[in-house]
């Protein structure tokens, strides 16, 4: 299998994750992620993928995926029954976001979610200046079409991992390119500039 | 070419075991002599690694990608098997073999004892492990140890997800496809409707039509009636035939098969009757009625698959009522609480049960990528 180069935020996920781990990618898409893991890290890569294009992509790549969603499936799994649970792009998408998030944390030991942030200034000056609904080059959707039905900030996005006391091992934000914004900055910083976040959560012990 | 010689002189090839080695039964009745017969497609590699064993539903046979012998008609899934098909013979050695129970050739109720009468009602009843043990004789007969793939549907799906538990070690992957764990109510319900009506038929003669030299046809037929309708769905018969009319303009006010969807499904009666053995009829729908895995396994399906190596891919259709996408997704559970490498898609498909023995381009590119996934997993090129 050729390896076509990964998306610069999956890179980011993918050097979260130990090697040998037991993986779960969550809205897996085409597996590009999954297979990167299993070949680059001898992960035991599983996913979940709502499309059927996509789990059929991901069947002829080898990988484990099962057609379903994060918010019905991730009860059918055991306890701990994964290193690394994976939701890249999708949390928005859910209908609940917190049980998703918890479920993802009961399931695994660690959880990676990278989500796009909400409180990214060109956002929020589409809503003050325009009093429109943001419409960006990576949320391309109008409001009553989209399937992001949950957004959040980065900042709300941590005030949750305290609620469902999640420790926070890693957080990055990530610019316009997908690339990590570097140097630690405080919240409202990344919060205005970011993108995207990553977030690596552990249980807190 | 008749039924009766095809049960004791196939048209493919016959593995007879001698009767010093009977198939001991779950029921405890010890089967003997026992022949299975069966059809192969391609060739066996040198390190015996290609094999992938097909197997087939109630009504099905060893015929898989070649003429029906009975009714000369094509194999009865051409589509998915053969040279360059999603189940590829230019690269794989494919096996498909009669079901013990069954009429085509393997020991069944048609099959005649050692005392040379018709087995009849007095054939033991079998379950889908016995299918399973008989067959895998057969693949140890082929010196096959590790089976590529087992690939089936409805029942067949039964026979996949058996070899999966009672051979792990012999099931490098798994295919099954538009089935269940276990038989539901529904499913009991319809298959003895089916008893009843064969068994309701004077020809029947309690099983001994044979040796009576007659055949319940009849009831038979409406057995297979009412079976074709659970294979289909509401939205096929409706895109189907609607209520159109049957070479006529208005209703004939009698009891004529009057609409198209009638004189369908007398066709499907009549055409199976000359193919299919009543008794066998009575004893695959049995056995596919005492199939529950986990029940087997103290309740917990999970336990039928613990420990498992074998990659799974689990397939179901939308519009499959007799086998819906709930009982896969039970499935899928199970081998999720054992870490079991499982793939599951569910199919789009107005085509109900039979969707997947007919065309449907994204069940075969599913089939293609997970064999050919597995094949280069097990280093087969």
């Amino acid at each position: 299998m050729t390896a076509s180069p990964l998306r610069p935020d999956h890179a980011l996920i993918a050097s979260m994750v130990t090697a040998g781990a037991r993986v779960l990618d969550v809205g897996c898409g085409d597996g590009a992620l999954l297979a990167h893991l299993a070949r680059e890290k001898g992960a035991d890569a599983r996913g979940i993928e709502l499309s059927r294009e996509g789990v059929a992509a991901c069947v002829a790549k080898g990988l484990a995926v099962i057609q379903g969603d994060a918010d019905t499936d991730l009860v059918d799994y055991p306890d701990d029954c994964f290193d690394f649970v994976i939701l890249s792009q999708t949390l928005q998408a859910t209908r609940q976001p917190r049980v998703v998030l918890e479920q993802m944390l009961r399931i695994g030991r660690n959880a990676i979610v990278a989500f796009p942030n909400f409180g990214h200034w060109r956002i929020r000056a589409a809503i003050t200046l325009q009093g429109r609904m943001p419409v960006t080059e990576n949320l391309p959707e109008t409001w009553y079409n989209t399937p992001n039905i949950h957004f959040c900030t980065i900042r709300d996005f941590v005030a949750l991992a305290e609620e469902i006391h999640a420790k926070i091992v890693r957080a990055e934000a990530l610019d316009a390119s997908g690339r990590p914004m570097g140097v630690k900055m405080p919240w409202w910083f990344w919060n205005l500039m970011g993108e995207q976040g990553v977030f690596w959560l552990a249980r807190s012990s | 070419m008749t039924r009766a010689t095809e049960a004791e002189n196939p048209h493919s090839l016959v593995l007879r075991l001698p009767a010093e080695s009977p198939l001991t039964l779950e029921s405890g009745a010890s089967l003997a002599p026992l022949q299975i017969a069966y059809q192969t497609y391609g060739t066996l590699n040198a390190e015996k690694s290609n094999a992938v064993l097909i197997c087939h539903a109630l009504t099905g046979d060893q015929h898989v990608a070649s003429d029906n012998p009975v009714t000369g008609k094509p194999g009865w899934w051409i589509s998915m098997v053969g040279p360059g098909k999603p189940v590829d013979t230019n690269r794989f050695f494919v096996i498909c073999s009669n079901v013990i129970g069954g009429c085509m050739g393997s020991t069944g109720p048609a099959s005649r004892k050692a005392d040379d009468t018709i087995w009849g009602t007095e054939f033991p009843v079998i379950t889908l492990a016995d299918m399973v043990r008989a067959q895998a004789r057969l693949i140890d007969h082929l010196g096959i140890e590790t089976l590529l793939a087992v690939v089936g549907g409805s029942m067949g799906g039964m026979q996949v997800l058996s070899w999966a538990s009672l051979f792990p070690s012999r099931v490098f992957s798994a295919m099954p496809i538009a089935t269940a764990a276990k038989h539901s109510a529904q499913n009991i319900a319809f298959h003895e409707v089916g008893r009843q009506a064969v068994m309701a038929d004077p020809e029947w003669q309690r099983g001994r039509y044979h040796a009576a030299g007659t055949k319940p046809v009849k009831g038979l037929s409406v057995a297979r009636m009412a079976a074709h309708i659970t294979y289909l769905s509401e939205g096929a018969l409706q895109r189907k035939f609607g209520r159109n009319l049957q070479n006529r303009d208005a209703p004939t006010f009698s009891f004529d098969a009057d609409f198209q969807v009638e004189s369908y499904l007398r066709h499907q009666g009549f055409t199976f009757v000359e193919r299919f053995d009543a008794n066998s009829y009575l004893y695959l729908t049995r056995a596919m009625d005492y199939f529950d895995l986990a029940a087997d396994h103290g309740g917990s399906l999970a336990r039928a698959f613990w420990g498992t190596k074998t990659r799974f891919c689990v397939v179901s259709f939308t519009s499959d009522w007799l086998f819906p996408t709930a009982d896969s997704r039970s499935i899928v559970k199970a081998l999720n609480a054992c870490g079991a490498p499982v793939s599951f898609v569910e199919i789009e498909s107005d085509k109900g049960h039979d969707a997947f023995l007919l065309e449907e381009p994204n069940l075969f590119a599913t089939t293609r990528g997970f064999l050919d996934a597995a094949a280069s997993a097990r280093g087969v090129t």
